[in-house]
This record gives structure tokens, C-alpha cells and sequence, in this order.
């Protein structure tokens, strides 16, 4: 039975044979917690285990004094009946995957990952496993992401666009993971070039660097004297400051998004954006199929999104696919759009 | 076709109108009249007659990518575009097929496709999609497919190839209106010098549109500088009188010849060189008042009505304006004069072209009473022109408004929603709803706009978590939520399952506060299309 190692309840996923929750919404006694995006690291469980990579992270979410263990990618350690280790899922810095040995079978919960290189983490390990629990964010064909380096001559190419015509370049992404990822490849093409951040990235571009990860050089906007012309200069901010008064600094800029979502073309166009740049941090379609293909697990949970097709797909291709629900009561799916 | 794929690129990269019309305004000037003439006909909103319909672009992505039809429904669904699906599931290629020009595609490439059989279509596709870069591969797809749709409005159009002819907008909204054939000619012609006969062919002179009133009409100033008419619920069109004929062109620039031949017979008895604008109506004969607009639809959808049709559901034309007499162009001239030109002319013509009655009154406030019957006449409020402006060209504010009548509100329940296209794609924004028939709902509205972006996104997730049933795109809902839903008319229809047919039905708030058994009832709805 399955439902010995992975139990959906409404707190979040429960292992019952290790007593433990995956990334619980609401607090529990003991957490394993995959990564440090906000709809995964909930404070107010009493104890915490994570990878040691993402540490600083998961200090900036949880708090100070809540109990961390920490626990380097491979160590193995015991809950309960089982034994549990970490291992890199490539999502972002210190994301894990969960691997879970108990009633004689092994089971992995991959979290979110993605099998892209990505100068800010660890690759994806692929763990073999009897039982795999995959995401399924961008569980579609249509989405194939281009390569990073692709994306980089394209982003390059609207700051120059931008410098020729005298406007900012202000460019939407989530704080934590993507914004990082984007400096570090930044960095690579063009190192001299200092970012302007949105007071919402400060602190966690700091912990990037804080645990090593080379950046482009960068500085508050709110240390740019008022008025200040920011024509032909590079502005990262979270998506939720489109629209709002922080922008008023930018009249005229150019806007841009960074984001799987930004495969498609209505998705930009309705959200107003002049410019999508293709970047996820999550799998794409064959990084999705090639995952559950080297997992060689007999079993797959899909999770997350609406997982459906890929159940389908998977299902035709004579793999034993369910939704992750199918185990049990599920919480509400999370909102679509977060930490991609 | 690579250097229009540079141009659409440059467009859909920018949100910002300056920057669309100046690139457009460089591919006007740099590209062969041939394609400019494509590129301004497309971007203008001219679409080809489709040659190949959508069940055989998703065979040919099929046997392409070797993926399943449902699967390649459910990513149509996300995408809402069926030319971007065929160009993200195709697989990457470096394929290059060197530059077939715009015009080539659009005169040769695409309408070839209608002389084959449907298997040969599919193969032609599947031989141009392996040879196309994948830029141009999605071009093509939305020239076989429908409006390019890249933020470009006609009236943007209109100002880019005035800036490039450095000719007056109004002018080349004038050229380009009706039937424009693009050629490699037609494009030079738009950019010659204006001649005293410009107006004379058969192209309809641009409509001159009214903008909402929103405020009290006292800010308009004296109540006696003003024409105040019933607004009349149909099809506004201009008819030309020319040569043997008499025209009907639609205010979307279409020819309705044909359609409505009482209108074109009372025309002919016009004097050459004359142009009409008013509102096509269907009217009782014994009742002397229009009939609904649904009575109209019957009409448009028929290209020639037989005489059962003529006799059970005759059609009028409105007139309100005088825009050209004796080969004149009178546009310049005050409306006062226009309309009494206008009224000497159709006097003794028949009750086939009537007058637009004039709604008069002492002052604002007595105006507004005379409003409150609107619903009563059968109209959807008044329209206040200035006596003395001119005949302006699209949508001016200032000297012509529509006071329409507060709309009519129901509360209503949402039973089904299914994705919406091109900037919703992907997002269930197209929403059924429906009202209490006993112990049931029944659906009685569609409603697809009134909601901001927030509680779109709120409701598309909710969509999700609590669908109970799937027809294709369709989802069947969990009946929670209640809608208040504005609408202009109502009136019994046996074509609809509940009876009634709402007209332009939008949602005008999310009620929270409200339960479902506090949505209103189908007899309520009956009784207001009895009334």
C-alpha cells in the first residue's frame, strides 16, 4: 500500500509510517520541507528538516528561532519506521527531493524541479524508486523552455533596445530563485552592469551571495536619489509591483516578465507586459517525461497544476499514473502562478 | 513573408501605440507595395476567406507531432490560439524556406488550399510546416486562421498609413473604408494627392460614432443647440445611391446587398449622388413601432429572404443624417442643415425611409422625463447630436452622445464556464449563467466581460477545484456563486431553452453576499419580455 509512505491530508502530504508532513500548510510536530517558496516553508511547525544548501532561506521564511535540521544532500537519516534522505531537485537554492525507504519499498517526492542547468543550485539528481510523486505545473507539450543562453541573447538584446530609446527596463520576476538566477547568468554575459532590485529582493539576494552563488553586482532602488533617470538600465522587481505606485519612478519603461507562463502569447498580453522572457524553474514537458522515465518507478503521483494530461499521456504509455489526491483528501490546489 | 514577421514581432513586443504605428510607418516605406498592401489589409483587420478549416489543421499537427487528439485539445485550450498551438507543439526545427513574400501567401499560398480535397490540404500544411522558421510558421498559421490580433486597431492602421503618405487620417480612413482590394496600385493610390472627386466610388464615408454620456446632460450647455432622437436598436448603414444602384453598407464596412431589399427598392427612388446614414429596423406594420432586435437577426443571417420572411418581419431604414447630395460631400456642413436637406429629400418617398423623429423639449430636465419612456418606444434611450457639427469621422467625443437608459439587472447563478481566447486563453472567463425554473436552474445568459483581472483569477481557480462534469472545453460548476448581470433587452424566444433571450447580458459584480436561492426566478424574467 502505498498509503503507508504517502498520505494527503488537509494539513499537507503525511508519511505515516515516518510520522512526518511534506511541505505542510498548517503547523505540524515534524516537517520535511523541500524548498523555501512561501506555498512550501509555512512557519509554526515545531521542527524542521531541510537541506543544508537552502538554510540561510529557510531562516529568512521560517524565523529565527524555529528548529531547523539541517541535513547535507545524500545523508540519511530516520523518522519514524523510515529512513529519509535529501537530494538536489534543481528548483532553486537548497530545494530537495524527499526520499522516503520504509515497508519495503522506496518512494521519492520530487517537490518542484526542473532539469535545466542553473548556475544558482545543485542539478536534479535522479533518485530510482518504486513510487515517484512528480509536479506537474507546466504538464503540457507546449511547454519546451529554449535554452537559458537563448533567453540571455534576447534579454540583452531588449536592454539595448531600451538604451537606444531612452527607457528603463523594468523586469518582473519572483524574488526568490528566478531573480537569482537571472543575475547569475547575468553576470556571466556581462558582468559589468549593476542591477537596480526592488526593496522585496534585497534580503534574499544577499543570502544567494551569502552562500556563495556569484551575482551581478546590484543596488536598492531605494538608495537612487529621487529623480534619478534610469534610461537604458536594467530594474528587477517581483510581479506584484506592476501596476502599484513603485512604479511611477519608471514612466515609460519598458516591461518585461520572466516565467514559463511566458510560452504563451495571451498570457503576457493579458497581464500587459511589453515582453516575456521564457524562464522557469520548473520542468518543462520532456524534462517532466524524462524524469518519471528515470525514476523507474513502477508507480506515479502527479501533483499540482492540473496533471490530467501528463496522467493521460503517462496512462497510454502503459506507466500506472493517478493524481496524488487519488491517495487521499487533498488540500486546496495552490494558486497557479506562484513561484514558477 | 520575413521581413512582415520582423514587423509583427517588433509589434507584439511593445504595448505601446508610438512605437506600433512608427514600425509600421518604416515597413510601409521599406517593404514592396505588394506586401504593403497585405500588411496594412491584416493589420487593418481583413482576414482571407478561410481555406482550411480547424479539424484539418489538427489533423495535419497530428500526424505531424504524432500526439493525440485530446491532447492536442487540451493545450488549444491552454493556449486559447489554434495558430500558436500548431507552432509550440511542432517540433524545433532549423528549417528555413528562404522568403516567399506576404503577397505570394496571401494570393497564391493560402487560396490554393480551397481547390484541393481535405487530405491534400492537410499534406500542403504539413509540407510548409516542416519548411517554415517557426516565426514564420505561427505568421502563416494566423494568416490561414483569422485576425492577426497584435494590438492594432484600424483606426492605429489608419494613422500609420497617414503618417506614411503624410495625408490627413480622415482622408485615408476614407480610402481604406468598405471594400479595400489590396494591390500593389491600391497601396501607392492611398498615398496620392486628394482629388474633388475622392468620395464619388462606392466606398461608405467613415461613421461618425457617439461616446457614452456619462455625466448630467446641463454640462452640454443650452438645450436648444441640440438634436435630441430615440436611439434606435439595429443596424446602422449608409445607402448610396449610385449609378442604376442603390448600396447598403454596414457600420462593420460590410456590404449588405441583397439582405434587405425594401430598403434598396425605396432607395432607388432617391436622385443619383446621394448618401443616406441610419439604422436598419425591423418594423410592425399595424403597430407602427420596431420589433425586437432578435426579429432583425432572422434578417441579417438571410442573404436572400424569401417572402414569408418579408411579409412576417419587413425591415425600415431610420434616417438620421444627410452625408452627401448631388454628388457633394455635405459632411462639412452643420448637422441643422444636413437634416433638413435630408427630410425635403425622403418627404414623399414612401414609409420605407422614414425620419428620425426629433425628441424635442424646454430644457434638460423635461428632456429627461421624455427619456424615462424610453423602454415604452421601444428604444434604448436618446442620442444628443449638436445642431451645428460637423459630420466627424469614428469615434469623437463632444458633439455626439448616446444617454442610453439604465440597463436591466438580474441576479443570476454560474452554471458552466469554458476558456477564453486570445488574452484570456487559458483562464475560464466565458461564464454561463442561469435563474430558478422551480426547483432548478436553467441557463439563461452568457456573459463574458465585467469582471477585473483579481476575481477573474480568483474564479478561474475556483473553476478548477470545483468542476463536476466536462463537455469538451465546457466544465459544468458547482452551483455557489451568484452574479448580478446587467442587459439591455429582454424578450421571449423559443429558440432558447428557458424561453427568454437576453440582449449584450454582462456581469456587473460578484455578489458574495448573496446565496443561491436568492437568484431570481425565470417567471420574474418572463414577465419583464411580457411586458
Amino acid at each position: 500500500m502505498d498509503g503507508d509512505l504517502l498520505h494527503p491530508l488537509p494539513q499537507g502530504l503525511y508519511c505515516p509510517a515516518g510520522d512526518f508532513f511534506i511541505d505542510p500548510m498548517l503547523p505540524v510536530e515534524r516537517a520535511v520541507v523541500t524548498h523555501a517558496h512561501g506555498d512550501h516553508a509555512r512557519s509554526g511547525s515545531a521542527l524542521y528538516h531541510v537541506a543544508e544548501a537552502g538554510i540561510g532561506l529557510m531562516r529568512e521564511r521560517l524565523g529565527a528561532d524555529a528548529t531547523l535540521h539541517a541535513h547535507p544532500y545524500g545523508e540519511r537519516f530516520t523518522l519514524g519506521d523510515t529512513i529519509v534522505s535529501l537530494h538536489p531537485s534543481g528548483h532553486v537554492l537548497g530545494a530537495a527531493q524527499v526520499r522516503i525507504e520504509g515497508c519495503g519499498k522506496v518512494a521519492v517526492v520530487s517537490g518542484d524541479y526542473k532539469r535545466d542547468p542553473d548556475p544558482t543550485c545543485e542539478p536534479f539528481e535522479p533518485v530510482p524508486c518504486d513510487v515517484f510523486v512528480t509536479e506537474s505545473t507546466f504538464g503540457l507539450p507546449i511547454y519546451r523552455w529554449p535554452p537559458m543562453s537563448q533567453v540571455i541573447d534576447d534579454l540583452l538584446g531588449w536592454l539595448e533596445d531600451c538604451k537606444a530609446r531612452g527607457v528603463p527596463a523594468v523586469l518582473f520576476c519572483y524574488a526568490l530563485g528566478k531573480a537569482q538566477r537571472v543575475l547569475a547568468e547575468l553576470v556571466r554575459r556581462d558582468p559589468d552592469r549593476v542591477v537596480h532590485l526592488h526593496g522585496a529582493m534585497v534580503r534574499l539576494v544577499e543570502a544567494y551571495r551569502d552562500a556563495g552563488v556569484v551575482l551581478s553586482p546590484t543596488v536598492p532602488v531605494s538608495d537612487s536619489a529621487k529623480g534619478r533617470d534610469f534610461a537604458g538600465e536594467l530594474v528587477m522587481a517581483p510581479p506584484s509591483a506592476a501596476g502599484s505606485p513603485w512604479m511611477r519612478r519608471f514612466a515609460k519603461a519598458s516591461t518585461a516578465f520572466a516565467s514559463g507562463w511566458m510560452q504563451v502569447r495571451g498570457a503576457r498580453r493579458r497581464r500587459g507586459y511589453d515582453r516575456g522572457f521564457i524562464v522557469s524553474d520548473h520542468a518543462d514537458w520532456p524534462g517532466l517525461l524524462r524524469s518519471v522515465e528515470e525514476s523507474c518507478a513502477k508507480r506515479v503521483y502527479v501533483t499540482h497544476g492540473d496533471g490530467e494530461a501528463l496522467i493521460r499521456y503517462l496512462t497510454e504509455r502503459g506507466v500506472d499514473a493517478r493524481p496524488l489526491r487519488s491517495l487521499g483528501a487533498m488540500p486546496q490546489p495552490r494558486t497557479s502562478e506562484e513561484g514558477d | 513573408m520575413r521581413r512582415f514577421a520582423r514587423l509583427f514581432e517588433t509589434l507584439d513586443r511593445t504595448t505601446s501605440t508610438t512605437a506600433k504605428r512608427d514600425a509600421m510607418v518604416a515597413y510601409f516605406a521599406e517593404a514592396p507595395a505588394a506586401d504593403a498592401a497585405w500588411a496594412a489589409y491584416v493589420l487593418g483587420g481583413g482576414k482571407l476567406k478561410r481555406t482550411a478549416s480547424s479539424t484539418e489543421l489538427r489533423l495535419a499537427l497530428a500526424a505531424e507531432t504524432g500526439y493525440a487528439e485530446w491532447l492536442i485539445d487540451e493545450c488549444y485550450e491552454q493556449v486559447g490560439d489554434l495558430a500558436e498551438t500548431v507552432a509550440l507543439m511542432l517540433p524545433e526545427g532549423d528549417a528555413d524556406d528562404g522568403d516567399v513574400p506576404l503577397h505570394v501567401w496571401m494570393e497564391a499560398r493560402l487560396p490554393s488550399l480551397s481547390r484541393m480535397d481535405a487530405a491534400g490540404r492537410v499534406d500542403l500544411l504539413r509540407e510548409w510546416w516542416r519548411a517554415l522558421p517557426r516565426d514564420q510558421l505561427f505568421l502563416a498559421n494566423k494568416l490561414l486562421t483569422g485576425a492577426l490580433r497584435v494590438g492594432v486597431s484600424h483606426r492605429l492602421l489608419v494613422q500609420a498609413v497617414a503618417h506614411w503618405a503624410n495625408l490627413p487620417t480622415d482622408l485615408i480612413a476614407h480610402r481604406l473604408s468598405g471594400t479595400w482590394h489590396p494591390t500593389a496600385e491600391a497601396f501607392a493610390a492611398l498615398a496620392g494627392p486628394e482629388r474633388a472627386d475622392e468620395h464619388a466610388g462606392d466606398r461608405p464615408y467613415p461613421f461618425f460614432l457617439a461616446s457614452p454620456l456619462e455625466e448630467s446632460p446641463s454640462v452640454l450647455g443650452d438645450v436648444g443647440d441640440w438634436l435630441a432622437e430615440w436611439k434606435w436598436d439595429g443596424i446602422r448603414a449608409q445607402v448610396m445611391r449610385r449609378g442604376d444602384e442603390a448600396l447598403l453598407w454596414s457600420r462593420g464596412e460590410e456590404r449588405l446587398d441583397g439582405r434587405f431589399p425594401e430598403i434598396e427598392q425605396a432607395a432607388i427612388a432617391l436622385p443619383r449622388g446621394c448618401v443616406l446614414d441610419g439604422e436598419v429596423l425591423a418594423w410592425t406594420l399595424d403597430e407602427n413601432h420596431p420589433l425586437p432586435f432578435a426579429a432583425l437577426q432572422k434578417r441579417i443571417g438571410k442573404l436572400k429572404p424569401g417572402p414569408k420572411l418579408l411579409a412576417d418581419t419587413p425591415v425600415r431604414l431610420m434616417a438620421y443624417d444627410l452625408l452627401e447630395q448631388d454628388g457633394e460631400d455635405l459632411r462639412e456642413r452643420p448637422l441643422g442643415e444636413r437634416r433638413e436637406r435630408l427630410a425635403a429629400l425622403i418627404d414623399d418617398l414612401g414609409p420605407t425611409l422614414m425620419l428620425s423623429p426629433a425628441v424635442r423639449a424646454d430644457d434638460w430636465e423635461a428632456l429627461a422625463t421624455v427619456r424615462g419612456e424610453s423602454r415604452e418606444r421601444r428604444t434604448e434611450g436618446l442620442m444628443l447630436k449638436r445642431l451645428a457639427s460637423p459630420y466627424r469621422v469614428g469615434r469623437k467625443r463632444g458633439d455626439w452622445w448616446k444617454w442610453k437608459v439604465d440597463p436591466y439587472t438580474l441576479d443570476a447563478v454560474l452554471l458552466y464556464a469554458q476558456p477564453g481566447h486570445g488574452r484570456r486563453s487559458g483562464l475560464f472567463t466565458d461564464y454561463t449563467f442561469g435563474v430558478w425554473d422551480g426547483d432548478s436552474l436553467v441557463p439563461v445568459a452568457k456573459a463574458y466581460s465585467g469582471l477585473d483581472d483579481t476575481e477573474i483569477g480568483r474564479l478561474d481557480r475556483w473553476i478548477r477545484a470545483h468542476t463536476i462534469d466536462r463537455f469538451g472545453p465546457v466544465r459544468s460548476v458547482e452551483t455557489v456563486h451568484v452574479f448580478e448581470l446587467a442587459f439591455e433587452a429582454i424578450q421571449v424566444s423559443n429558440r432558447h431553452k428557458s424561453g427568454v433571450a437576453v440582449r449584450f447580458p454582462r456581469i456587473l459584480r460578484w455578489r458574495t453576499d448573496k446565496a443561491i436561492h436568492d437568484a431570481d426566478t425565470l417567471d420574474t424574467l418572463r414577465g419583464l419580455a411580457a411586458g
